[in-house]
Parts: C-alpha cells; sequence; structure tokens
C-alpha cells in the first residue's frame, strides 16, 4: 500500500493537500507518482495566477502518460516548485516532499474541509482508486 | 464486443515479476518493470530482454514461395541469401502501408514473415490472396506455435554467447542461424528494434519461459533485466524506427515515412508499386522528420505542427528521450520544411511551442557491423 501521510489531506485525483498556517501546499500522492511511472515534464501555473478548487491548474506528464493536476481548493498561487521543470524526477522520489508543486492561498475556507482525510483516501485507494 | 487479451508464454512469469501489465494489440503486456527510464538505460548500457512472443509469424514455402512475397512485399526477396533476413513491407494497392515486417530466407523456398500483433489477422487476410500463379505457395501461421525474445544491449552477445551452441559472434547484421539456446532449439537472428547489438531468438511457444529464465539467471553478472513496452517504445523513437499504427499506416506512403530504401520497383510488379511510383515522380508532399522541441514541452501523437500559426504536420510519436536527455518526436511535415535546422511550432494543449527538426536517429546507433 502506496505511502499515505496521517498530516495531509486529499482528492479523489490523487492529489495532497497541507495546511501550513493560512496557506495549502500541493503535491500529487506516492500512489499517484507509482501509477504515472517515471515522471519527464511538470506544467505548473505563474505565481499570482488563480487556481479553482477540483479544476485542473497544472500538467504532469510520465513517459507514457499525459496527466492534469487537479486543484485541491480554490485561491491565488503564492508559491511555484521552480526546482521541478530541470529535475521532474523528485515527484517520483520524494512526491510529499522536494516533489511539491505549488501553494495555494485560498480564497474560501470551506474547500479544506471538503477534502479526504487520510483515511478517507486510504479507503479510496482500497477500494480502486478511481 | 470486447475480446479477452491474449497471453503470451510468459504471462505469469512476468506477473511475478512484478510487471505492470497493460493491454497492447488484444494482448496482455508488460508496460515497465522496474520503471521506463531505468530499463531504457539497462539495455544501452548493458543488456535487456523483452517478450515479444505476441508478435505474429507466418511461413510461407513451395516453389512459388519467392513469387508471392515478390509480388506482396516492397523489397527485393529475390536478393536475400538463405540465412539472411530484410526489412520491407505490404502495401495496398493505393500505396498504403498494410504493416512493415522481416522477411527471413529460411531455404531457397521457405521464408518465415514476423508483423505486428495488431495485424495478425489483417495481414493474414492480406497475403494468403496471394499463393502464386500455380498456387505453389503454401501459407501457414505460426504465431501460436512462436514464442519471441529479444536481447538487447551491447553485452548482449556474451550473454547470449554463453547459452548458445554455436559461435554467435560470427553472425552479421541482419543474418540468422539455427542452433539452441538453453538447449532449446531456437532461430537465432541478429535483429532488432533499439538501435544496440543484440538478437531475436524464435523458440517453441511452450518452451519460451525456459529460455527467458535461462537469459535472466546466466544475464546477472552482466546487469540483465526484463524489459517492458514501454522502454521499446523509447528506445525505436531514439532510432526514428517507425511503430506501425502510430508513425505508419494505410494513409501513409513509404516515401512519405522515408522507406523509400525497403521499396524495390526494379524488380518487377508488386502490390502498390504504380502507387508508390505515382508519389516518387511527383515527390512527396510530406515527409516524416525527427523533432527536438526548443521549449519545454512534450510533443504527442496527434499533435498539430504549425509554420507561423498554420498547421503543416502532425506528431507521430514524442516523448523524452532518456539517451539523449531531450524532449524528441517524429512528425510529418510538409516537404518543404523537412530540412534539418527548419524551425517550427508544435501545439501543445492549444499553445504554440518551439521545436526544430533535427538530424536522425536521435541517438547514435550500436547494431552489430557487417
Amino acid at each position: 500500500m502506496a505511502n499515505v501521510p496521517k498530516e495531509l489531506r486529499y482528492t479523489r485525483e490523487h492529489e495532497w493537500a497541507k495546511l501550513e498556517g493560512t496557506s495549502v501546499r500541493v503535491g500529487i500522492t506516492a500512489y499517484a507518482q507509482e501509477q504515472l511511472g517515471d515522471v519527464v515534464f511538470v506544467e505548473l501555473p505563474k505565481v499570482g495566477a488563480q487556481v479553482a478548487a477540483h479544476q485542473p491548474f497544472g500538467v504532469v506528464e510520465s513517459v507514457k502518460a499525459v496527466s492534469d493536476l487537479f486543484a485541491p481548493v480554490s485561491g491565488r498561487v503564492a508559491e511555484v516548485n521552480g526546482d521541478l521543470p530541470n529535475a521532474p524526477e523528485a515527484v517520483n522520489q520524494d512526491p510529499y516532499g522536494r516533489g511539491w508543486m505549488i501553494v495555494v492561498a485560498p480564497s474560501a475556507a470551506g474547500d479544506w474541509e471538503q477534502l479526504l482525510t487520510a483515511e478517507q483516501y486510504e479507503q479510496f485507494l482500497a477500494e480502486g482508486g478511481h | 464486443m470486447d475480446t479477452p487479451l491474449k497471453r503470451t508464454p510468459l504471462y505469469q512469469a512476468h506477473v511475478r515479476a512484478g510487471a505492470r501489465m497493460v493491454p497492447f494489440g488484444g494482448w496482455e503486456m508488460p508496460v515497465q518493470y522496474a520503471g521506463i527510464v531505468e530499463e531504457h538505460r539497462t539495455v544501452r548500457r548493458a543488456v535487456g530482454c523483452f517478450d515479444v512472443s505476441h508478435m505474429g509469424e507466418f511461413e510461407v514455402d513451395g516453389p512459388e514461395a519467392l513469387a508471392a512475397l515478390q509480388r506482396l512485399t516492397t523489397n527485393d526477396v529475390a536478393a536475400l541469401e538463405v540465412g539472411q533476413v530484410h526489412y520491407s513491407l505490404l502495401c495496398t494497392s493505393e500505396g498504403g502501408i498494410v504493416d512493415d515486417l522481416t522477411v527471413y530466407r529460411l531455404a531457397a523456398d521457405r521464408f518465415m514473415v514476423t508483423v505486428n500483433a495488431s495485424n495478425i489477422d489483417k495481414d493474414w487476410a492480406h497475403v494468403t490472396r496471394w499463393t502464386g500463379p500455380g498456387g505453389g505457395a503454401r501459407w501457414r501461421n505460426v504465431s501460436l506455435e512462436t514464442g519471441l525474445v529479444a536481447v538487447q544491449g551491447p553485452r548482449a552477445e556474451a550473454l547470449v554467447g554463453r547459452l548458445a551452441d554455436r559461435d554467435v559472434a560470427a553472425l552479421g547484421y541482419y543474418r540468422f542461424a539455427r542452433g539452441t539456446v538453453a538447449g532449446v532449439p531456437a532461430l537465432l537472428s541478429r535483429t532488432g528494434y533499439t538501435g544496440e547489438d543484440g538478437f531475436e531468438l524464435y523458440v517453441p511457444w511452450g518452451e519460451t519461459e525456459r529460455v527467458w529464465t535461462a537469459l535472466l539467471d546466466a544475464g546477472r553478472g552482466e546487469g540483465v533485466a526484463p524489459i517492458g513496452l514501454g522502454a521499446r517504445d523509447t528506445l525505436r523513437l531514439e532510432m526514428k524506427y517507425a511503430l506501425y499504427g502510430n508513425d505508419i499506416d494505410e494513409t501513409t506512403s513509404p516515401l512519405e515515412a522515408g522507406l523509400g530504401w525497403v521499396v524495390k520497383p526494379a524488380k518487377g510488379d508488386f502490390v502498390g508499386r504504380d502507387a508508390i511510383e505515382k508519389v516518387r515522380a511527383a515527390g512527396p508532399r510530406r515527409k516524416l522528420v525527427g523533432l527536438e522541441m526548443v521549449d519545454r514541452a512534450v510533443a504527442r501523437h496527434g499533435y498539430p505542427v504549425l509554420e507561423d500559426g498554420r498547421t503543416v504536420g502532425v506528431v507521430t510519436s514524442g516523448s523524452y528521450g532518456p539517451s539523449v536527455d531531450r524532449y524528441i518526436a517524429m512528425a510529418y511535415v510538409e516537404t518543404a520544411l523537412a530540412a534539418v535546422g527548419t524551425a517550427v511550432d508544435v501545439a501543445v494543449r492549444g499553445q504554440a511551442k518551439a521545436a526544430r527538426v533535427v538530424r536522425t536517429p536521435f541517438h547514435p546507433p550500436s547494431v552489430k557491423k557487417g
């Protein structure tokens, strides 16, 4: 079973979200990177861009597949992981650490509560993950 | 209607090895074991084993076997010696490509052809219409009797040599011989789809796993690993080898695809010759070229190629090339834009990303010389 850290929240599209003060850091889960295989390209929004919960904010590509990245919460992009374009393999090597993608300054408080808890996400994976 | 996926004799071995299995051409095949990039590097640096038992094999023999193949395929089969193999094409009478294949001359009047898995039924219907003027060519579909393992990489010769009953170092590129591998009767062919030196071993279906296991055991010192279809695709892309259904199909001409070198009109008539010669006389309107992305983006099959916003072609294959460490692609572009160095764009999710036509193969081949 893929690693699902307890302190994070999750989407059904396999992004993780981490509350840092009032901001939310976002990446894809260990399960997601395993399914994708070798990540060779990551396309992220610019700082200042608006993202909407459950809407695509970027793209991750493995050798074989192109996948949208979905925002866990709505808000403004406050930070972007500028290392990923040159080192997309960090998404495979350290999906919850160096493989982070963006930090969002949320615009709506309610989004966070809609996200899956670690237990719910584990249950979701146990049911097949889609 | 869903047809159940077929399984090669190595299916259980792949599952045991932890491979990720995917549908491919009607077969359930391993796409990766350790990871596509790692497997790709294993083949370039050491040696890898591929299960390609899903591919189809037909035999044709009889006094008119040569005549039937001359009629059906574009290359000159009369020039083929016993023990030699060549790359060739089956074409429609309109000059489109039915399939690409290899032709083995087993004896003066006996041949084997190897075809793509997804085209076995179509090819069988196509070739069996040709039994020679006097019906003296007999076709046999031996696809499900024939397992096929490709052993590819700079250490392939050392590995296969240790398990074979004959001197494989003496076997030249695109030559084959009968022998045994790990005690199993095999046709050892010095061919491949990776740009590396190596072999394709045709073995009895039921004994394929014995050969596979022996190769993986005996090759530990060489760093051998099983390789999935994912790395097979990136390896062939770096060589600009066409993949049927992606880069070539019944709507593409051999001359557009850069496969004119296996079209031999001087040998006499064959299916598609007139149509292909018309394209030759007029000059192909588009050409299959190698693209390297200048902007950071991955070009994929079906993405439009643009020049100043105008569509001038289409991407047929594209990926990250692990050995060249660049995003590379194959694309049909208008002939005027096919020269090396030409700047074009690829439309990636609606955005024009800069690319340029580059010399191919993208990565220098290391196949056996001579």
